[in-house]
């Protein structure tokens, strides 16, 4: 088991390299270079000289990230050149929003997804029905303008919920809850399908086989037979969905978290992209690829806890 | 083109079409058929409802909203065009390249895709925005890009496929060049993958355009785009939610619009198939007890009669089977492949595979009499009087769990136990089917056992509950030589120290000669003779009969052609061995 998780953590290490360097190496095709840019049309040959030596940007390109990777492996992803507070700092504040709403929609895809998605492999009918439908509306609309008539209906129509803002989870739970079912809601009803879709497939590929025959002729309880030894078979393919959708999610909450006006990771990158904050940029890149690394050891290490083959050998 | 009018004789994939050529043309002509400027405001006229003068209605600065949704049409064609002619041009050559050629090409494109799949891309996209500015040709490219990785992989595997092909191999030992290969051969077989994934990406590419614009990182304001207007109406959606809708129906009937165009060239491009149809409920029955019934019988049945299909389809695969089982019996039911026998023994457990049903029949089963059709009260003799084995003994078992669990699964439904009292019953089990160290054994998973071991495990399971009757599918076929001679020793010294009745369904006439009393030959779903096994052996009573014992390899002379049923029935001319209208 430990020697799976290191080997899948040493196979990630090239994403964190090849992630960051790309981010970089855009950097540096950019037309014009970022003291310019700062600077802006006022800056003297001096004032721009000065601040690329004090940016390091006079130096080459590899010497630069070298020195950024030294830089943040001592937990330091330095200065953002707009608001000059420390990219860390700003990156972990926000970090905790990102992640209650990945959360969540782990929460609801894990549960109600595989629910509705037994419910349509063992009853087929309007079960089936109602998931393709909910699967094409979250398929063509954006998911932006899902969460845009979500806050119409919920929140300016019936004023259940909170239409922006967020509360944090220290200073009222209820309304910390209160402040994420919305933009959850809008990221999982894309998802959940997915995943009811996939369950549905491979329980019904799973229920035709040889053991469930066994199983039922040793007269074994049905509920028994399509929880216990159905569910357990069908659900490699499951997670490597849900692992998929959550990988998904991420670029989900960075919409959602505008939509919403949420401080999280998602709406940090957006600003980052506007004011071309290219470090603060570059950290939370760091931090969505770390995720996205998690997700998938995740998703590996489930493997070989669903699968004995795995587990055993 | 047949492809071509396949795809037209579907309704939906015109109207999506059509859709579509109209947004290329609204496009192109957005400034001779748009009613306004979109960009000009009155504000005498903001947030307008539908009406003659603005079909569309007006937005918050009083700007027509059809003129807006018109010439946000350009941006939206342009970019998509982009990205999906560098998505399918890079896929496209990336695929077919490392499809074709494999080695270390193609372990390098691999490694590109899985590295593009697990980026986040909307990050890389930010990125791009930041560092080339508000512009949308650099993010399309940089879409397309990342977009190739699921198209060559798409297009790999088809190649792949038809690099094996006969006809390919052939034009390889012809000496012909790769590149006239390529183009000439497997080009035309990806073309209609590719175009299905293209439109695919496109529904894609719109998605994210929008988004770009909606995150306010496309075309500055006021310009009109369309994710820009779903920006907009979220600034009025207290007093106004109008504004929401023309926005996202035009996106949503364009995305719809490439699925739709997907889906319908995928169908078009397969052939159709059928799936097999629900299990048809039919009403049971209240059962009756048979009239003809011999006495002391352990199990009976009476007129099965199993079909597949619905209606006119109808299709009859075992024609009234009656069968009588003495208590402490072995009758063994022989037929060739598709005779009915799998058939028969899975309707007295209510377990027929989906698609096939029984249309009538009767089981008598002591002072139960139950009717066939009525799969809710057979549930309950499983696993209580009547067990079962299978063919194929690995796959009866769940991968999941290990060997003990599911014994002690059966066991527990008969009773409460103390744990301590569950193992030891497991393990008891598994010594009855003379399983060495059964200890050891219970806490190994299937896998990690062998075939005839597996099978043992599967008897063991069977006795869990003390059934009466044991029924067993071809329990045999699936293993070797050695092993096989030793299940059914093992099957016979169970049979007789538990008095315990046993159906064995084979094609094998030497484990019926080894193991069963007496016999039953069934072909097309009929019962064509039914006799004590010696007699069976020595005076068959059915050509049928006499020609498949005619074609038991074991007897056949060494050199010679294995003798088949067929021939030994041409060599019985003259007698009507159809046995029945089937």
């Amino acid at each position: 088991m430990f020697q799976i998780v290191l080997r899948r953590l040493v196979m990630s290490v090239p994403l964190v390299f090849v992630v960051t360097f790309l981010t970089f190496l855009l950097n540096s095709l950019a037309p014009g270079d970022l003291a310019q840019t700062i600077l802006g049309a006022d800056g003297t040959r001096e004032q721009y000289e000065a601040l690329r030596v004090e940016m390091g940007l006079d130096r080459p390109l590899v010497m630069q990230y070298i020195g950024w990777l030294g830089h943040t492996l001592q937990g330091d992803l330095g200065l953002s050149y707009f608001t000059k507070e420390s990219v860390s700092s700003l990156v972990n504040a926000r970090l905790g929003v990102s992640l209650s709403i990945m959360a969540g929609v782990l929460l609801i895809c894990a549960s109600v997804g595989v629910l509705l998605g037994v419910a349509s492999a063992l009853r087929g009918g309007w079960v089936g029905r109602a998931i393709d439908t909910l699967s094409l509306l979250g398929l063509i609309f954006p998911s932006f303008w899902l969460a845009l008539v979500l806050i119409s209906v919920f929140a300016v129509w019936l004023q259940w919920l909170p239409a922006t803002g967020y509360v944090m989870f220290s200073d009222s739970p209820a309304e910390w809850f209160a402040s994420l079912v919305l933009p959850v809601v809008s990221v999982a009803l894309y998802s959940i399908t997915s995943i009811a879709k996939q369950t549905r497939d491979s329980m019904n590929e799973v229920m035709g086989r040889d053991y469930i025959r066994a199983l039922r002729a040793c007269g074994l309880p049905e509920s028994s037979v399509v929880w216990k030894h159905g569910l357990r078979n069908a659900a490699l393919p499951v997670v490597t969905v849900l692992g998929l959708v959550m990988v998904a999610a991420i670029s989900g909450t960075v919409f959602v978290e505008r939509v919403f006006v949420l401080p999280g990771l998602g709406s940090l990158a957006v600003s980052a992209a506007l004011n071309k904050d290219i470090l603060l940029l570059q950290g939370v890149t760091l931090y969505f690829t770390l995720m996205t690394i998690a997700i998938n050891l995740m998703v590996d290490l489930s493997y070989s806890w669903l699968n004995p083959k795995v587990r055993v050998s | 083109m047949s492809y071509v009018s396949r795809l037209f004789k579907r309704p939906l994939a015109v109207l999506a079409l059509a859709w579509l050529v109209c947004l290329v043309l609204g496009a192109v002509l957005a400034v001779h058929i748009a009613p306004y400027d979109p960009l000009d405001q009155d504000l005498l006229a903001i947030k307008q409802w539908p009406s003659s003068e603005h079909w569309l209605g007006t937005d918050a600065l009083g700007r027509d909203v059809l003129s807006r949704v018109l010439f946000g049409l350009a941006p939206t064609v342009a970019g998509v065009l982009e990205a999906v002619l560098i998505a399918s041009c890079m896929g496209l050559s990336l695929g077919l390249t490392a499809g074709y050629f494999g080695g270390a090409w193609d372990r390098w494109v691999q490694q590109y895709v899985s590295l593009v799949q697990s980026l986040p891309n909307i990050l890389i996209m930010l990125a791009v925005l930041a560092v080339f500015g508000q512009t949308m040709l650099p993010a399309m490219v940089t879409l397309g890009v990342l977009g190739s990785a699921g198209i060559s992989r798409v297009i790999r595997s088809v190649t792949l496929a038809v690099r094996e092909d006969l006809y390919i191999a052939a034009a390889r030992i012809c000496g012909m060049s790769d590149a006239y290969i390529i183009t000439r051969h497997v080009v035309p077989r990806v073309v209609g993958p590719v175009i299905v994934q293209m439109s695919m990406f496109a529904a894609v590419s719109v998605i994210v355009q929008t988004g770009i614009s909606f995150l306010g990182l496309g075309e500055p304001p006021p310009a009109p785009t369309w994710g820009g207007m779903i920006f907009e109406a979220s600034a009025s959606l207290n007093d106004f939610p109008w504004l929401l809708v023309p926005s996202g129906c035009v996106v949503a009937l364009t995305i719809l619009s490439f699925g739709l165009l997907g889906d319908s060239l995928r169908d078009a491009s397969t052939e159709q198939w059928s799936r097999p149809s629900q299990r048809r409920r039919i009403q049971a029955r209240r059962a009756v007890r048979p009239t003809d019934l011999p006495t002391g019988q352990v199990l009976s049945l009476r007129d099965v009669v199993i079909t597949t299909g619905e209606g006119e389809h109808t299709r009859t695969l075992v024609h009234k089977v009656n069968l009588d089982l003495a208590p402490g019996e072995t009758l063994g039911i022989v037929g060739e492949s598709g005779s009915g026998k799998t058939l028969t023994s899975l309707s007295l457990m209510g377990l027929l595979p989906a698609g096939t049903q029984v249309a009538s029949g009767t089981l008598v089963m002591g002072d139960q009499v139950i009717d066939l059709t009525n799969e809710a009260s057979l549930s309950r003799l499983r696993g209580n009087t009547i067990g079962m084995i299978f063919q194929e003994p690995m796959a009866a078992l769940d991968p999941c769990f290990t060997v003990g669990y599911q014994l002690a699964e059966v066991v527990r439904l008969r009773g409460s136990w103390s744990e301590a009292a569950l193992q030891a019953k497991v393990i008891e089990l598994l010594e009855q089917v003379k399983i060495p160290n059964a200890k050891e054994v219970a806490a190994r998973y299937p896998h990690q056992i062998s075939g005839g071991m597996a099978q043992r495990v599967g008897i063991a399971r069977a006795l869990a509950s003390e059934p009466q009757v044991l029924l067993a599918d071809e329990p045999t076929t699936a293993l070797d030589v050695t092993v096989q001679a030793e299940i059914l020793e093992l099957l016979r010294s169970l049979s007789q120290s538990r008095h315990m009745a046993v159906i064995l369904v084979t094609h094998d006439w030497g484990v019926v000669a080894d193991l069963c009393d007496r016999a039953m030959v069934l072909r097309h779903g009929h019962v064509l003779e039914s006799a004590q096994v010696l007699d069976l052996f020595q005076r068959p009573q059915h050509p049928y009969t006499q020609a498949l014992l005619a074609a038991n390899p074991h007897s056949a002379t060494p050199g010679q052609v294995l003798p088949t049923v067929d021939d030994a029935l041409m060599n019985l001319q003259g007698v009507n061995v159809q046995g029945g209208s089937a």
